[in-house]
């Protein structure tokens, strides 16, 4: 059962790490769009970085 | 300046097909007259400028990059966005060198519908609401996932393993599940709070209860190294229950982003006469009383008036209903909404709340409101059912193990505190708010406008259709109904008409269709239209401007709009102009009548107009002549007699009416007042998608009530597990989260659509009577 001294925390860090980019994403508006952002991957000019 | 006020405009309705996906736009014929886009920019600091429009039909990726590079194609321009999800453009740039109209210009060159959207009048409280709640869910959803890795791992080693790795996954579960029922739970918490504040009981009393002692008994558990604790229960149970807050939040929001949309787009120009003599044009709530403004021919009047320079004529029919033109003199008032038909007017904004007819109005209005918030929904109803039951049964489960069975008071506390986990009402939360948001997703893409979640169960319950007519049955706008037989005359006519944006001109042209303009065409306001054809002199526009008497027409006792067409010196020719039925108003009233609603015409317009317009949709009942207090005394003796009316109307003249109704509905050219009052609107010219609304919403309620009786189903099932002690976590977890995905998954499901048969017969009829609605009309 040693194991689980590695197997715990590695679990919920991932855990952890998922949650906070979800909240990261979540301020920094990425949610505001979700259309627009399905769209915008296939134009050609959007490989420019944003004026 | 004038010029440009009126001249540069982004009709929405004229809009060609847009979207390289050949997909139609939503097209809201209400937005016939754009406003002036330089009264909307704003000001960034540093010579820098923004404005934001709003943008209809773009759809795809294709749509994305063509408004995108073409604005971005304009001098200055620096830096362009359009969000797809929401259909809004903001376009910053910087020096005074571009002129707005530039922009909506390139959008509209493109096909789309463009219109200057005014952000002041939206609010983002409920975005916020729902941000804060998303929030909470990611933390449950998190905790959820993690506890419950931990709790299978218990379950599935029970017996195997050892009691220290047990109640190491005990503590651990603990910490996590503590903080985040913290976090997560606030929004049960707080409203939990208030609501017991005020004496009341709400659904948050149990939920906030049933979390708390989870979390409290599972400790006490965990420290005692017992066998079971309920972590997994406490961040699940708050899991399901922000999903459905958080449905329900989105909703609210959507609807109210959506009904924000309207209003803004409706954000018009009006164009003030400053001190120096000079016409600007500026946001309507810029106005104030006894700003000098100067009404265009043929421009809404975006403010209340009272002309003090010249006279004209008006059409009030999305005020009063009256569907004839009325003459305003000297001191007269323009009512916010009217069009002004003849020559421009100068006139002095007044203050509308000292109005008899619009104190008047908003008096009724209040009343209605205050009859509504009575209504209780049916998840309130639910709730008030289920929480003296739910927490009279706890109560006895603790008392009959403490006393009949002898348990001793761990075991007591165990079993009331595991009966009030387990009916939690995950369900009963989910029942509601996932149905209403599946059914407003499929009215809004059949064009109905849900602007609130209670409005689907009060649409459900009505039994009776009380509408105007003026604006609700009719299109409300001129449409040529006489015209010389002459195919050439009718050619020439629109030639010089296309050179105007004068109302009956535009029928006129919209009769004809697409065609040539005459080359000079002088337009002296409010007369009517003159140029040189094939080398003669023709004239267009009112008796007197082509040298007839004017009274003739009154001797005649004829109600229609009227314009007349002189080519050179032969007699004039006459065109009449009438308000008609919405094409496809007779199939809707038909439909009605098959869902078994009976149908009422209540209009302000006069007794022989009403009557050929019922005649024409098939409606045997109509009352006319009725003033707004009437109308809503006709809809108070409708409730009093046990009915539950549902009312359709688009003036300012309903909106009190729209009020008191149990439920109630404006098209989307309604006016601004009735489009707040009203809970459904409906977009663009067909009355069609009223069927479609009648038919969601009583769906949605069908879906609903099968979710709550599963709900009591389940309560009726699981309760008397718990009364006999058998909860352990594994049976809560499967209980809840099967109760939970069952109810969701009913929401989904289709309605099949109504008889069908019937529907076939509906979408028979409107050519019939669009024939039959002609010819009545020329034969007066």
């Amino acid at each position: 059962m040693d194991v689980l001294v590695y197997l715990i925390p590695a679990a919920l860090g991932l855990g952890a790490l998922g949650l906070a980019a979800f909240l990261w994403s979540l301020k920094s508006g990425q949610f505001d769009d979700p259309k627009g952002a399905a769209h915008r991957i296939l134009l050609d000019e959007s490989d420019k970085p944003l004026p | 300046m004038i010029e440009s006020a009126v001249g540069n405009l982004a009709p929405i309705s004229d809009a060609k097909i847009g979207c390289p996906s050949g997909l139609e736009p939503l097209v809201v014929s209400s937005l016939t007259e754009g406003a002036d886009p330089s009264a909307f920019v704003k000001a960034q600091g540093g010579n820098g400028f923004s404005l934001e429009l709003l943008v209809r039909g773009a759809k795809c990726g294709g749509c994305l990059a063509r408004i995108e590079g073409k604005v971005r194609a304009l001098p200055d321009v620096e830096d362009v966005r359009l969000n797809l999800t929401t259909g809004r453009l903001t376009v910053g740039w910087r020096g005074r060198a571009l002129n707005p109209h530039a922009i909506t210009q390139a959008v509209a060159g493109l096909g789309y519908g463009v219109a200057p959207f005014d952000a002041d009048l939206k609010r983002s409280d409920d975005k916020k609401e729902a941000r804060e709640l998303l929030k909470c869910l990611a933390v449950a959803a998190f905790a959820a996932a993690n506890v419950m890795l931990l709790s299978v791992s218990v379950w599935a080693g029970h017996g195997e393993m050892s009691q220290a790795t047990r109640d190491l996954f005990h503590w651990l579960s603990g910490l996590i599940a503590l903080p985040a029922a913290a976090y997560a739970g606030r929004p049960f918490f707080k409203s939990a709070l208030n609501a017991l504040r005020v004496g009341q009981v709400n659904m948050d009393v149990p939920i906030s209860l049933g979390v708390t002692l989870a979390c409290a008994m599972s400790i006490y558990e965990t420290m005692k190294s017992g066998d079971h604790a309920f972590f997994d229960a406490a961040v699940m149970l708050l899991f399901f229950l922000l999903i459905g807050r958080y449905l329900d939040v989105t909703l609210r929001a959507k609807a109210r982003a959506a009904a924000g949309d309207l209003m803004a787009l409706r954000a018009t120009a009006v164009t003030r006469m400053d001190a120096d003599n000079i016409a600007r044009s500026v946001p309507v709530r810029e106005i104030v009383a006894g700003d000098r403004i100067l009404l265009a021919s043929g421009e809404r009047a975006g403010v209340d008036l009272e002309i003090f320079r010249g006279q004209t004529l008006i059409d009030a029919s999305l005020v009063t209903g009256e569907s004839a033109p009325v003459e305003v003199a000297l001191g007269g008032r323009i009512y916010s909404g009217s069009i002004n038909l003849g020559p421009s007017v100068e006139a002095r904004a007044i203050a509308s709340a000292d109005d008899s007819l619009l104190a008047d109005i908003a008096r009724l209005m209040e009343a209605g409101e205050q009859g509504r918030s009575t209504y209780r929904v049916l998840a309130e109803r639910a709730a008030r059912l289920y929480v003296p039951v739910v927490h009279t049964l706890a109560a006895s489960c603790f008392l009959a193990w403490l006393f009949v069975f002898k348990g001793g008071f761990e075991v007591a506390a165990y079993n009331a505190i595991a009966l009030l986990i387990i009916t939690c009402p995950c369900a009963l939360a989910l029942a509601a708010p996932v149905v209403q948001i599946v059914a407003v997703g499929r009215m809004f893409k059949r064009h109905v406008l849900v602007k609130s979640g209670d409005a689907l169960q009060r649409l459900a319950e009505c039994d009776v259709v009380a509408m105007d007519k003026t604006g609700t049955l009719t299109l409300g706008r001129p449409v040529l109904v006489l015209a010389p037989e002459d195919k050439q005359t009718l050619a020439q006519a629109a030639m010089l008409a296309r050179a105007s944006r004068h109302p009956l001109s535009r029928a006129l042209v919209n009769a004809v269709g697409a065609g040539p303009l005459a080359q000079d065409v002088v337009e002296e306001a409010g007369q009517g239209l003159q140029a040189v054809l094939e080398g003669v002199s023709v004239k267009l526009g009112s008796a007197r401007f082509v040298g007839l008497d004017p009274k003739l027409r009154e001797a005649q006792g004829l109600t229609h709009a009227e314009m007349w067409f002189k080519w050179g010196d032969e007699p004039p020719l006459r065109f009449l102009f009438e308000d008609q039925l919405r094409p496809d108003a007779r199939a809707v009233i038909a439909g009605l009548h098959a869902r078994g609603l009976e149908v009422e015409l209540i209009s302000g317009d006069r007794l022989p107009a009403v009557a050929a317009a019922a005649n024409a949709a098939g409606i045997t009942q109509f009352t006319a002549g009725m003033t707004p207090r009437q109308k809503t005394e006709r809809i108070e003796a409708l409730k009093a007699k046990g009915r539950r009316p549902l009312v359709l109307g688009d003036g300012l003249n309903d909106a009190a009416a729209l009020t008191s109704g149990h439920a109630s509905i404006s098209p989307g050219s309604a006016a601004d007042l009735s489009q707040n009052a009203a809970d459904l609107v409906l977009q663009g010219d067909s009355l069609l998608p009223l069927l479609a609304a009648i038919d969601g919403s009583r769906a949605a309620k069908r879906r609903m009530l099968e979710n709550f009786a599963f709900a009591a189903l389940y309560n009726v099932v699981a309760v008397p597990i718990a009364f006999a002690g058998w909860v352990t976590p594994l049976v809560a977890a499967l209980a809840m989260s099967g109760s939970s995905i069952l109810v969701t998954l009913n929401a989904l499901r289709t309605d099949p659509p109504f008889r069908a048969h019937k529907r076939r017969k509906d979408t028979a009829t409107p050519q019939g009577q669009a024939n039959h609605a002609g010819p009545a009309v020329v034969a007066r």
